[in-house]
């Protein structure tokens, strides 16, 4: 059994701490439990259960730190892996940054714990693959895909008082729809907390409907078109430009939210970062929130810290950074983590609206092999793919080949038409996005 | 009660320990903590996994068992931010009943738990045979008895002092801020895979396998903006002695880089990186349009990963990948024809997990087949894919090419990429022989940005060093460089490469692939190569 109660994880924890001589140690404890089941070419390729529980500890003498960690539990082994980060710590230099532990913390209600996607049985995963494969055989297409469920906890307990725990629970499923002859290819995705969520027919029969409506695939010229995002097309770019949003490389010059002091004023005394400053179209809110209804996350950070609703950006403005706790002392600011989620807020159209609403656009089902070209700009290079599709006049016309774009989100979010209501995706809640000028710089006969 | 009669071992719960008598060898949770586990002991856990199997109607079966350490050392210009040990140990069964895989692994190498595994993996391959459309038909493989095999090391990474492991990267921090970078993060990634092999073939082998990285990632910040340059070593398939740096394995390139060979000096490279930063700021922004291009190894070797090895794999190719990483444009028909014209006709790319130094060497593989090399374009024409046992049939063999791995005993072992290299020109000539006959031109050395479609026609590739050649010549170093080409044209687009003392090996130390996925090491061999005619853009944008 991989999953500790509360009690059980307290108890090991504790004894974990008992065995130690430094003047800090803090212990993570990780366990997880999960299922999974893979097809592909309309048949199941691999199927398994995985279970781990990982124990890390980490002692302190001064600032002096080291990390050992294990997956056995008799006494030796946990005495040993004491032992272990202990001789590590008392070899490793002084860290200057190093910041005490926290003490005792409080934690909002998690919401992260669904029994739903813990009592998910093996015939609950082989019927998601016959959900895909069943109707792909019936309309000759073929089908592969993806489930997995995992039940996991974490644990963390120190020697200055602090102890956290959180069960959570997240089934992720996706599914590639091909047709025979490999002209046309499908995709749809779907991750939830609660399983009871999950419809893997209905996201399948979006991927069978994607899949026969981008056969032939016609050429376009590769340029800046209007695009219409499907959640699955933004959250790489967002997810990339949240990543880039700490404190600490924009004070330091390395970052797209780094200042750039104007002609004529002293750089000593210019703002170091871009706080507070009207960087994007005026609907873009992002923040994070542990207990959003949807896509929560654990109440607290992996250093123990508790998690609360934070705002990055509002009304398109930068309103905070995260940064680190040696940093924030260092700059005389708040310590402000980083979060476990990224909620983008929408709008009321749906994507059919949006599709309706739009003269001449691209409707891109999401994007691939997404990789930085400029850190200072933000720019990105990836594909469309499974799915990408031209509108006309509030109709979609024919299917496109897919395109390399060459964009950045800060272009992204500066040039939104229209904002859709937001979907969970990869854990994070994202809007389907009408974004002008989206930059495409060649095409690809990839499906 | 001795304790050398007797196994202690944890419940996974970690609700205390637990004592198990164990007939035979004992061994204790301290011993396995500090030496790999006993062999004999090790063989006599495997048989339980294979008995049980059988006994519960397992066709085959096979039993890793693993020991997976590693230590990661990270600093941060004058500080060392990190320095972990982390372990990891079980063991993995892998069945056929019924014609269907299954599979199931434990952290308990408790004899009943070993043989409870052993009977889930079979209940779950009898559980997924109902959807099995055709069995799985396994190439032959003769057992080979009692073996053991050891990565080639003089220096083992993981008993070098810590101190020595700190000092140098601190040494390498100072090197890069003495000369130009601001900021530096430098690591130290090690790996030793401890993993014991046992099937119903009749094999038993024991392997110990080791793997070192050793990359930095510098900065340097001007009123013009900033600019990062990456360590141009590679990840290897070595121990601690890849990073003497001697002098006989440094390639120079006049007017550029220092290139690595069997040995890397990450000082001198962090000292050259603070130089080239600077210049990096001031150099000018490159020219869009056609340039030939002449790549050092340390970049084509990724260029090579993405555009060859990964669409060779036969699972993506049949499809098995196609909702992850995709499926490929080189398809079957293509290959069946004998006429695909992967590469002009000096282009040889070959497949090989016996190449010392790199890192997918093994003696064997994680099905128990031993190793080998195998042609995969000959002559410019596509002549093979890289498959495992239960795949070669489909390509209407009857050898497996021995490229199965699985990243831990947790995970079931599939089809990874082996080594994929480009041959050397017969001419040994050198990389500035390469360069002298390049009128217009851009050399690129280091790994950047790379992006490629999941068919992998389209990609795009940068760099981290680039400068302009002119009249054979390097001139000037320039910036916002990236390739736009597909790969057909782009590998029937090489027309010259540098001889065997250019020759290299670079690699990708986490190469991604799988649902759930899984990490692998494999590294790419090549000289310095020329590719004509290649449509560069330019990255730097305002926004």
């Amino acid at each position: 059994m991989t999953i500790l109660s509360e009690q059980k994880a307290k108890a090991l924890l504790s004894k974990v701490i008992a065995f130690s001589k430094a003047d800090e140690c803090e212990c993570n404890l990780d366990g997880t439990l999960g299922g999974n089941i893979r097809y592909a070419r309309n048949t199941v390729s691999t199927a398994g259960e995985e279970s781990d529980l990982v124990l890390a500890v980490q002692s302190t003498f001064g600032k002096r730190t080291g990390v050992a960690t294990i997956n056995e539990f008799d006494d030796a082994s946990l005495q040993k892996v004491v032992k272990r980060s202990e001789e590590l710590a008392k070899l490793a230099p002084e860290n200057d940054e190093h910041m005490p532990v926290f003490g005792k913390q409080k934690y909002v209600e998690s919401k992260t714990y669904f029994k739903s996607t813990a009592d998910v049985t093996p015939e609950f995963r082989a019927q998601a693959a016959e959900d895909s494969i069943v109707p792909s055989k019936k309309n000759k297409l073929v089908a592969s895909g993806f489930l997995e469920e995992t039940v996991g906890f974490s644990a963390i307990m120190n020697n200055k008082g602090l102890f956290a725990y959180n069960q959570a629970t997240d089934v992720d499923f996706s599914v590639t729809i091909r047709t025979e002859d490999g002209k046309g290819s499908g995709w749809a995705t779907r991750n939830y907390s609660d399983v009871n969520l999950l419809d893997t027919a209905e996201a399948s029969k979006i991927a069978i409907t994607k899949s026969k409506n981008s056969v032939d695939a016609k050429a376009m010229e590769p340029g800046k078109y209007t695009v219409i995002l499907e959640p699955a097309a933004s959250v790489g770019l967002l997810g990339n430009m949240v990543n880039n949003f700490g404190q600490r490389s924009a004070d330091e010059g390395r970052s797209f939210l780094s200042y750039k002091p104007k002609e004529g004023e002293d750089p000593e005394k210019a703002p170091k970062n871009r706080l507070g400053e009207k960087m994007f179209d005026e609907r873009v809110n992002i923040y994070t929130d542990p207990q959003h209804p949807i896509a929560p996350t654990a109440p607290f950070e992996g250093n123990g810290y508790p998690r609360k609703r934070t705002d990055w950006i509002k009304n398109g403005k930068v309103v905070n950074m995260p940064n680190s706790p040696y940093w924030a002392k260092k700059t005389g600011v708040d310590y402000i983590p980083g979060g476990g989620n990224i909620i983008m807020d929408g709008g009321n159209e749906s994507l059919e609206d949006m599709i309706k609403n739009t003269r001449r656009g691209i409707l891109v089902t999401r994007l691939w092999y997404i990789r930085s070209l400029d850190p200072q700009t933000l720019l990105y290079t990836g594909l469309t793919r499974d799915g990408t599709f031209y509108i006309e006049n509030g109709k979609i016309k024919y299917p496109i080949k897919n395109f390399r774009f060459n964009e950045s989100p800060i272009v992204m979010l500066n040039n939104i038409e229209a904002l859709g209501e937001p979907q969970r995706i990869n854990g994070n809640m994202i809007p389907p996005m009408k974004v002008r000028d989206f930059t495409f710089s060649s095409l690809s006969d990839a499906v | 009660m001795d304790r050398r009669n007797f196994i202690k071992l944890g419940t996974a719960a970690g609700v205390g320990a637990m004592v198990l008598p164990v007939s035979g060898i004992a061994i204790s949770a301290e011993q396995m903590l500090d030496k790999p586990m006993d062999v004999a002991f090790k063989k006599k856990l495997a048989d339980i996994a294979l008995n049980t199997a059988k006994a519960a109607g397992a066709s085959y079966a096979d039993a890793r068992i693993g020991r997976y350490l590693n230590q990661f050392v990270t600093t941060r210009e004058t500080n060392v931010d990190n320095i972990v040990n982390t372990e990891s140990a079980g063991i993995g069964i892998r069945v056929i009943a019924n014609g269907t895989w299954g599979f199931a692994s434990t952290s308990i190498m408790t004899p009943d738990s070993i043989a409870e595994t052993a009977k889930k993996a079979v209940a779950v391959a009898k559980a997924n045979s109902k959807f099995q459309t055709s069995p799985v038909k396994l190439a032959p493989v003769k057992g080979v008895g009692d073996v053991s095999w050891q990565t080639p090391i003089t220096k083992n990474a993981m008993e070098v002092p810590i101190k020595e492991k700190v000092d140098l990267l601190l040494s390498v921090n100072d090197a890069a801020m003495s000369n130009g970078a601001n900021f530096i993060t430098s690591v130290l990634f090690l790996v030793n895979e401890q993993k014991y092999f046992a099937s119903t073939d009749g094999s038993y082998i024991d392997q110990d396998v080791h793997r070192l990285w050793a990359p930095f990632f510098a900065t340097a910040v001007g009123p013009e903006g900033f600019k990062q340059r990456t360590g141009l070593g590679n990840p290897v398939g070595m121990g601690f002695e890849y990073l003497d740096g001697k002098e006989e394995d440094k390639i120079k390139i006049t007017g550029a880089n220092v290139g690595y060979n069997k040995s890397y000096d990450i000082i001198e490279d962090a000292a050259a990186a603070g130089k080239q930063l600077k210049a990096k700021l001031k150099a000018k922004s490159v020219e869009p349009g056609k340039y030939d291009l002449v790549l050092d190894p340390a970049h084509l070797m990724l260029t090579i990963h993405e555009s060859v090895g990964h669409p060779l794999e036969l699972d993506r190719v049949l499809g098995y990948e196609a909702n992850f990483a995709g499926t490929s444009f080189a398809t079957l028909d293509k290959w069946k024809s004998g006429k695909f014209q992967y590469g002009s006709d000096i282009v040889n790319l070959f497949a090989d997990k016996t190449q010392v130094g790199s890192l997918g060497h093994v003696e064997y593989d994680d099905e128990g087949v031993k190793t080998k090399q195998w042609d995969l374009v000959k002559d410019g024409i596509l002549v093979n894919y890289q498959a495992t046992r239960d795949q070669v049939h489909m390509i209407d063999q009857n050898e497996s090419h021995g490229c199965c791995y699985s990243q831990s005993w947790r995970d079931v072992q599939f089809q990874r990429m082996p080594n994929v290299s480009l041959k050397p020109n017969e001419k040994d000539i050198s990389a500035e022989d390469v360069i002298k006959d390049v009128e217009k031109g851009i050399y690129i050395a280091g790994r950047g940005s790379f992006s490629i479609d999941q068919q992998r026609y389209n990609f795009q590739f940068g760099g981290q060093l680039f400068y302009e050649i002119k009249d054979g010549k390097i001139v000037d170093q320039i910036e916002d460089v990236a390739y736009q080409s597909n790969t057909q044209e782009f590998w029937n687009s090489c027309v010259q490469m540098a001889g065997k003392s250019d020759y290299r090996l670079g690699g990708s130390f986490f190469d991604g692939k799988g649902q759930p996925s899984q990490v692998s090491a494999v590294s790419h061999g090549c000289p310095t190569t020329r590719f004509n005619n290649i449509n560069v853009i330019n990255t730097a944008r305002n926004v």
